[in-house]
């Protein structure tokens, strides 16, 4: 459940963090003010009180989400609001220079960005992400307060069934975490070192 | 059902009663990972390898943890092994122990980028290593990260609601309390999600304008690579 949480909070989260980022740097003030506040917002309060804002006060307006939904609609909007600040920060850490080459060469704004800027924000950007999925791994302990029964929930069941284990569950809980994390530091690292290779330190 | 101000109103109070317990919470612990984040720093640049080793094994298992699941640790296993403490101890070491790694790495970044002149120049003019590192190298390194440390704080400050699972008091707890007597969650949850965004925010902002005014301070090429290091590092 831990993972199947992480792998669809992920793959929202970064969808999220593409379009918020890409709409701070947008041409139209509107998109900008608009994406600003979404992640102001979402930067600004923290993860649990969106997930039980989302899970317990939205049904106040008729919208009910599952448990699960709940939790990856809290976790992608949360950690893309951050995603999308490495995202800006990427895009807007490409020299000048580049920007005003693709305009004499006469590309559209789309390919410039697709085919200028972000291949080369994209490197940039890994470092940001691989952190960003850990700490979108640890925030997936969360959602066990909205009785989501993710390791840490099955965890503390353990834990209550017998009260000579919680030593043993909590300690197996913890490296079970850190075995998750691991491939993804790993993976993170290699990828840093792959998207550098063949490029002059930026 | 929608948003009732009669209710919201009546329950304001009640939840901001909690903003002192959670300031106590946020400073306790900030305090813990600023002092141990010291110490993790200085263990980490230890010549003894064993020890360098050992602490880096620490920081990259505590920061790749829930610190949910090491609230849970502290306050329910420890125990069983004879050490028990109280909910708001439990809490605020946590905290404490989990921010003190992301710290370290702030000090750490602040010490790496102090010139390698500076020691050089301490051991010429005889200094110990407590002097080099209290009277030279500290001075130097602690200063320019200061604003990265204090985004740090608004981190932990935000973490706070965690320690509901524990049955500490804070906002969130005060909050769903109030939702599951009255029934109705809309009011009290949102009122501490603005709460949130009326103490960080601003507080975001003052962090803005000191590292703007940090960097002007500290201008040079180090000082650019640090920041850009944070950018890069504050997914938290």
């Amino acid at each position: 459940m831990t993972i199947e949480i992480l792998l669809a909070s992920a793959v929202l989260a970064f969808a999220v963090a593409f379009i918020a980022g890409l709409g701070r740097v947008s041409r139209f003030a509107v998109i900008r003010r608009v994406t600003a506040v979404y992640v102001e917002l979402f930067r600004g309060t923290s993860l649990l009180v969106q997930l039980f804002w989302i899970f317990f006060a939205l049904p106040a307006f008729g919208i009910q989400f599952s448990a699960f939904l709940a939790s990856v609609v809290a976790l992608g909007l949360n950690y893309g609001a951050y995603g999308s600040e490495i995202v800006r920060g990427a895009i807007i850490a490409i020299p000048k220079g580049q920007t005003e080459a693709s305009i004499a060469l006469n590309m559209t704004n789309f390919q410039r960005m697709r085919l200028v800027i972000l291949p080369q924000a994209f490197r940039m950007m890994l470092p940001g992400f691989g952190n960003i999925s850990i700490e979108l791994l640890k925030g997936t302990s969360l959602v066990s307060l909205i009785t989501l029964t993710d390791m840490t929930y099955k965890g503390l069941i353990i834990q209550n069934s017998n009260i000579s284990y919680t030593m043993p569950v909590f300690v197996t809980l913890l490296f079970a975490y850190f075995l998750v994390a691991l491939p993804l530091i790993i993976l993170a690292r290699k990828l840093e070192k792959r998207s550098a290779k063949g490029v002059a330190n930026a | 059902m929608s948003w009732d101000w009669n209710f919201a109103i009546e329950v304001f109070p009640e939840i901001l009663g909690a903003i002192w317990l959670v300031i106590a919470i946020t400073f306790g612990s900030f305090i813990v990972a600023l002092i141990l984040g010291l110490v993790l720093t200085f263990a980490r640049r230890s010549s003894f390898k064993p020890l360098s080793l050992l602490v880096y094994a620490f920081i990259e298992f505590v920061r790749s943890t829930p610190p949910l699941v090491q609230l849970f640790f502290v306050y329910f296993a420890l125990p069983a092994i004879g050490i028990s403490i109280n909910k708001y101890t439990a809490g605020i070491v946590t905290l404490g122990i989990h921010y003190s790694t992301y710290v370290s790495e702030v000090y750490r970044s602040g010490i790496e980028a102090i010139p390698k002149g500076q020691w050089e120049a301490a051991k010429a003019m005889n200094f110990s290593k407590t002097q080099t590192w209290f009277r030279i190298i500290l001075p130097q390194a602690i200063p320019p990260v200061i604003p990265m440390l204090g985004n740090y704080l608004i981190v932990l400050f935000k973490e706070t609601p965690i320690l509901m699972a524990i049955g500490v008091g804070e906002f969130l707890q005060k909050a769903q309390l109030i939702g599951s007597t009255h029934f109705k969650y809309l009011e009290p949850i949102t009122i501490v999600g603005l709460l949130f965004l009326l103490l960080s925010y601003p507080s975001a902002l003052l962090i803005n304008r000191l590292e703007q005014k940090s960097n002007q301070a500290f201008t040079g090429k180090k000082n650019r690579r640090l920041t850009n290091q944070f950018h890069l590092k504050s997914g938290a």
